[in-house]
């Protein structure tokens, strides 16, 4: 076209990004990768090849880990772990910040080869991505700085072995080295098999910036060289990926003892109030889920408008998806790149081609002829049982539908399997503050999409995952408390055969629903003390006892609304009124176990409860400094209902350690009493009653840590479950967890000292809550 | 909304010939209220576009020439004189070198208008006789517009009499200010009677309203009123044309637009000096109105050193060698 034709077209043209600088670097290395173990690539070998989505080229051939590979990175990794902690948090500090001032170096490389690689428009490569991945090592060579400061008494977890996605490669990458190196880990990383070339990038950042060797090591390949990795000897395992593939990572570590955070799916709620800025709104949009082509696992893919605007707001979306420019991800002009693979983009189509409900929408905007591509689209007038509203279709396609209150807005929006992201669109401050903590989700954004920060976690809940990325609380995802533990000493009941000693017959009860309750099996156990005469009869809870004690406390929803003050009113007075029944309690005690530590173990029960009664108030959330005019809230919210396994050789301090941290955090508890002395425990539901403890808050079984176990750990409506039972059921309560993929806190084999400096404090604290990141940036 | 893109421009013809005028509506309350703007969401929508979206080589010349079809090429200094006036009015006929036009392949550009204040019109008028470029005039008491109603209104019309076919008015801010908006309407109105067929266009002072939200209440005030145009800003605030304020404006134009069905234009004013700026805001124009919205009957820019800055862009896109300020003639 001519300059006098444009003038009449005013079309925008091409504006290429050269991909020269990328290609040559590739060149150089003859297309062709090995892994990046103990500061060296390995020769090339067989393996498969990197394409070009946008135009189905050949990147370069890169090589398919072996088991030998993958051995001998995690033993480079586990021979250079020592020395990198021992270097000290200000000695890796300057290693990340080399990492920082590198990969700021060469970000225009960076960016055009993500782009190259994964299709995402060099606009998000070069903006978001690298610029992201810069500021998350300089945000953690900071972390390292203060480490030796600011976590006395956590230490490295040792090797991690870390799998990554294909939507943000280096990105997520940048987001599970920087903190394991800053805590002094050294990692295995496997890239995914689409999307590889960053990584390979950034192995060779990591030998300029004279990062000693076997701290980084990067293997590639597909799902197999994955599970060699989860099946390695490693400690912790990081996985940032499909739902699907986390349940299963879960499965196979449950018992491992290997630490493990998982950021998994997400069918993100985008909920526009009548009251908010409707242009806005939709061009919010734009950044949710037409953002690197919806490829996104927080994006806002489900979106939830007030009846009244319905209409009116998706016109105006419509018109908005006819003006995006969908093609060359390499244009500086395009808004939606190429989709990741042929494969995903068959995927795509498919869960598209399958929904028959409501009104589909595509994009005028035209598309390549060649490439792999898929048409912004939206689908209204869907119900929430349609399956696009329920399964996540990681591209860029918005399903919606809409609703008529706040209140139906948060049950539409919590209507999900998933818990990663929302957003709310509200001018008015009251309706966006309330609906914001109410939603289940790890990261809010209030008026906005979107927004990352390092300094802000990232993580989900429910069957998102579980663990968090940057901020502070993403250390505890590389850290551990220092010193070795004890082995886990099994603790049995006493056998006997003789009657009992005195009174008058006592029925121990279940306590479920603030109730005394028959146990359903209708069975009793007898207990004996330890000169083996009878102390009394417990009831043998079984899996519907479990049923009916998680029932009652899902149906105690004004605990966790209830203030921190009442909530530290409550457990003082239990304090209370168990000081004043000491006596009593000291002689059970000793009557259960046979020593005569009873009244030293109700004086700490006392102390505790007065602790966490301390703490209910005191544990804030916090503001964090993000890059942005407003507030990124760091806030602590209750995990939900929590199963425990509580300790067998502690039979009331144990129970009292796992419970009052729980509720002091606003949770509801379904506690397994000590199995062999469980008699404290059911003398201990009196103190409850008479302590104004809500009915449902706690819930206290007696039976079987192994029988309960399974059934607490497999329970879709349990959000998560700790064990400190003497019997190790860590492999069984991670397996059954994985089914919702609930937290789990399990002893690994491993024992506690109640009464010592083990027994209480931030460990518990923070099992307790889950760090929500809310953020709502403002403007007058 | 019909995206038009291959509206025959046509540069030397007074704007009414393209596009029914907006005759108004009843002031809408209601409407008023529910304008939202979210000042962070319009910010980084502001912020990112300069990223989304970019024209290179042919493109950029192209582009860079329609900028120049919408400069309202304004001098507005105490120490205006006719010969000033004169030199501006030159410019305007003739804004790029013709050789570098004839590279171009382009004839016959001029800029968008002149603007001046009202005692240049008579000047202006006479140095455009026969260009087809319109005559604006900035009106009613500019910059600040607190000088008696009546002679606001009497000053459009002398204005119009003197020839000039574009009146910039400049409205009471402190209506907008105290939530008067019916006093706004009603000044807005007035003002419109005052122009006749001139074509009026209202400088919000954006700068000055405090909120984007008074923006968006302003500007819908105004079309309501009969605006042919609403402008950002006098150029005499300490901040002018910004992307936020546009975003809100063009919103607003938008929305008329979808409910009235009468396109009314758009002209930043102030602050926009580099042929870059000038490329955004005409992307963003593009991307959010459309490209009917791209022409100078419903664009202008309010500028004076803008054009400089293009030319040298033109010279380098003709030569490969970057410019200088000497080699354009000046205005």
């Amino acid at each position: 076209m001519t300059v006098k034709e444009i003038l009449e077209t005013m079309d925008y043209g091409p504006a290429p990004e050269s991909a020269a600088d990328a290609l040559a670097w590739l060149d150089e290395r003859d297309r062709r990768f090995g892994h990046f173990i103990d500061g060296t690539f390995t020769k090339p070998g067989a393996g498969f090849d990197s394409r070009n989505p946008a135009t189905g080229a050949t990147l370069a051939t890169l090589t398919q880990a072996t088991q030998a590979d993958i051995d001998a990175a995690v033993a480079a990794a586990r021979k250079a772990q020592a020395g990198w902690a021992r270097l000290g948090g200000k000695g890796r500090a300057r290693y990340l910040y080399a990492l920082a001032r590198l990969l700021q170096k060469h970000a225009r490389l960076f960016a055009v080869l993500e782009t190259l690689d994964n299709g995402k428009p060099i606009r998000e490569s070069r903006d978001i991505d690298v610029p992201l991945a810069q500021r998350h090592f300089y945000y953690h060579a900071g972390m390292a700085q203060l480490m030796d400061q600011t976590l006395p008494g956590r230490e490295a977890l040792g090797v991690c072995g870390q799998i990554i996605p294909w939507n943000f490669p280096l990105l997520m990458l940048s987001w599970k080295i920087a903190p394991a190196l800053a805590m002094g880990n050294t990692v295995v990383l496997k890239p995914a098999e689409y999307t590889s070339l960053t990584a390979l990038l950034f192995a060779d950042l990591c030998r300029q910036a004279g990062l000693p060797k076997g701290v980084v090591n990067i293997v590639t390949g597909d799902g197999d060289v994955g599970r060699m990795i989860v099946g390695a000897d490693v400690d912790k395992i990081a996985f940032t990926g499909s739902t699907e593939v986390g349940r299963a990572i879960r499965e196979t570590t449950a018992g491992s003892g290997k630490s493990l955070t998982l950021e998994l799916g997400g069918k993100s709620p985008y909920i526009v109030f009548e009251d908010a800025d409707l242009d806005s709104a939709v061009e919010g949009l734009v950044d949710a889920i037409w953002f690197n082509g919806g490829q996104v696992c927080c994006a806002g893919s489900r979106l939830l408008v007030q009846e009244g605007v319905a209409e009116d707001f998706y016109r105006r979306l419509r018109r908005r998806m006819d003006g995006l420019r969908v093609g060359d991800p390499l244009d500086k002009c395009i808004d939606v790149g190429a989709i990741v693979d042929p494969v995903q983009r068959d995927s795509i189509a498919r869960m598209v081609e399958a929904n028959t409900d409501g009104e589909t929408y595509r994009s005028a905007a035209t598309l390549p002829a060649e490439g792999c591509y898929y048409p912004p689209t939206l689908i209204t007038g869907l119900s929430p049982a349609s399956t696009l509203m329920q399964d996540e279709i990681f591209g860029p396609v918005l399903v919606g539908t809409t609703f008529r209150t706040p209140s139906e807005a948060v049950e539409l929006a919590n209507n999900t399997r998933y818990g990663l992201a929302a957003s709310v669109w509200s001018e008015n401050i009251n309706v966006a503050l309330d609906i914001a903590p109410k939603l289940v989700a790890g990261v809010v954004w209030v008026n906005g999409t979107n927004m990352f920060d390092a300094a802000a976690g990232f993580g989900g809940v429910r069957e998102s995952g579980f663990g968090r990325e940057g901020g502070w609380e993403g250390l505890a995802a590389y850290t551990r408390p220092s010193g070795k533990a004890k082995p886990l000493a099994k603790v049995d009941a006493f056998a006997g055969d003789k009657g009992p000693e005195d009174g008058i017959d006592r029925t121990a009860k279940l306590y479920i629903g603030g109730k005394q309750a028959r146990p359903d099996g209708g069975y009793s156990r007898n207990i004996y003390g330890r000169n083996g005469s009878l102390v009394g009869q417990v009831p043998i809870a079984n899996r519907k006892d479990i049923r009916n004690a998680v029932e009652a406390a899902q149906a105690s929803k004004g605990w966790p609304a209830a203030t921190a003050h009442l909530r530290a009113q409550v457990l003082y007075y239990l304090g209370e009124n168990l000081s004043a029944r000491a006596g009593e309690f000291a002689q059970r005690l000793d009557q259960l176990t046979g020593a005569r530590a009873g009244a030293k173990e109700v004086d700490a029960a006392v102390d505790r409860l007065f602790t966490y009664a301390a703490w209910a108030d005191k544990l804030d959330g916090d503001v964090r400094s993000v890059p942005l005019r407003g507030v990124a809230l760091a806030m602590r919210e209750p995990v939900g209902v929590i199963g425990a396994l509580c300790p067998d050789e502690a039979p009331l301090l144990g129970l009292v350690s796992v419970m009052a941290p729980a509720i002091a955090m606003g949770n509801r508890v379904v506690l397994a009493a000590s199995e062999p002395f469980p008699l404290a425990a059911t003398d201990f539901y009196q103190v409850l009653d008479t302590s104004d403890m809500p009915a449902g808050v706690v819930n206290i079984l007696t039976g079987n840590h192994a029988e309960l176990a399974p059934t607490l750990a497999s329970h879709m409506d349990v959000d998560a479950v700790w064990s400190f039972s003497s019997t190790d059921l860590s492999a069984a309560i991670e397996r059954g967890a994985a089914g919702n993929l609930k937290r789990t806190w399990v002893n690994n084999g491993h024992a506690r000292d109640w009464m010592g400096e083990d027994g209480e404090g931030q460990i518990f604290l923070d099992a307790a809550t889950e760090v929500k990141t809310v953020w709502v940036p403002y403007g007058a | 909304m019909k995206m038009n893109s291959t509206t025959k421009t046509a540069t030397h013809q007074l704007p009414q010939t393209l596009e029914p005028r907006n005759p108004g509506t009843e002031l809408d309350l209601d409407w008023v209220a529910r304008a939202r703007a979210n000042r962070s969401a319009i910010e980084r929508r502001a912020a990112s576009l300069p990223g989304r979206r970019s024209v290179k080589k042919d493109y950029q010349a192209a582009w860079l020439l329609k900028a120049i079809s919408c400069i309202d090429l304004t001098t507005l200094s105490g120490d205006d004189t006719e010969g000033r006036v004169r030199r501006l009015c030159a410019k305007a006929r003739q804004p790029v070198r013709a050789d570098l036009l004839a590279a171009l392949g382009v004839e016959g550009l001029t800029t968008g208008a002149v603007c001046v204040y009202h005692d240049m019109v008579p000047c202006a008028v006479d140095a455009l006789q026969g260009s087809g470029i319109p005559v604006a005039a900035v009106s009613t008491g500019f910059p600040a517009g607190l000088s008696p109603f009546h002679l606001r209104v009497a000053e459009i019309e002398e204005s119009v009499r003197a020839g000039a076919s574009e009146i910039d008015i400049v409205i009471s801010r402190r209506h907008v200010l105290t939530g008067n908006w019916q006093a706004l309407y009603d000044e807005m109105r007035a003002f419109r009677a005052a122009c006749g067929d001139a074509h009026v266009k209202a400088i919000l002072a954006t700068g000055e309203l405090g909120t984007l939200q008074n923006v968006a209440r302003a500007s819908l005030i105004c079309m309501m009123a009969g605006a042919d145009f609403i402008k950002t800003s006098t150029g005499k605030e300490s901040v002018n044309a910004t992307l936020p304020v546009t975003l809100v404006m063009v919103r607003a134009i938008r929305e008329f637009f979808d409910t009235t069905g009468y396109r009314v234009g758009y002209k930043p004013a102030g602050g926009i000096s580099k042929a870059k700026d000038a490329l955004t805001y005409l992307a963003l124009m593009k991307d959010e109105l459309g490209n009917r919205w791209v022409q100078p009957d419903l664009f202008r820019f309010g500028a004076s050193s803008l054009l400089g800055d293009i030319e040298r862009q033109l010279e380098h896109h003709v030569t490969g060698a970057y410019s200088a300020a000497w080699r354009h003639a000046t205005s």
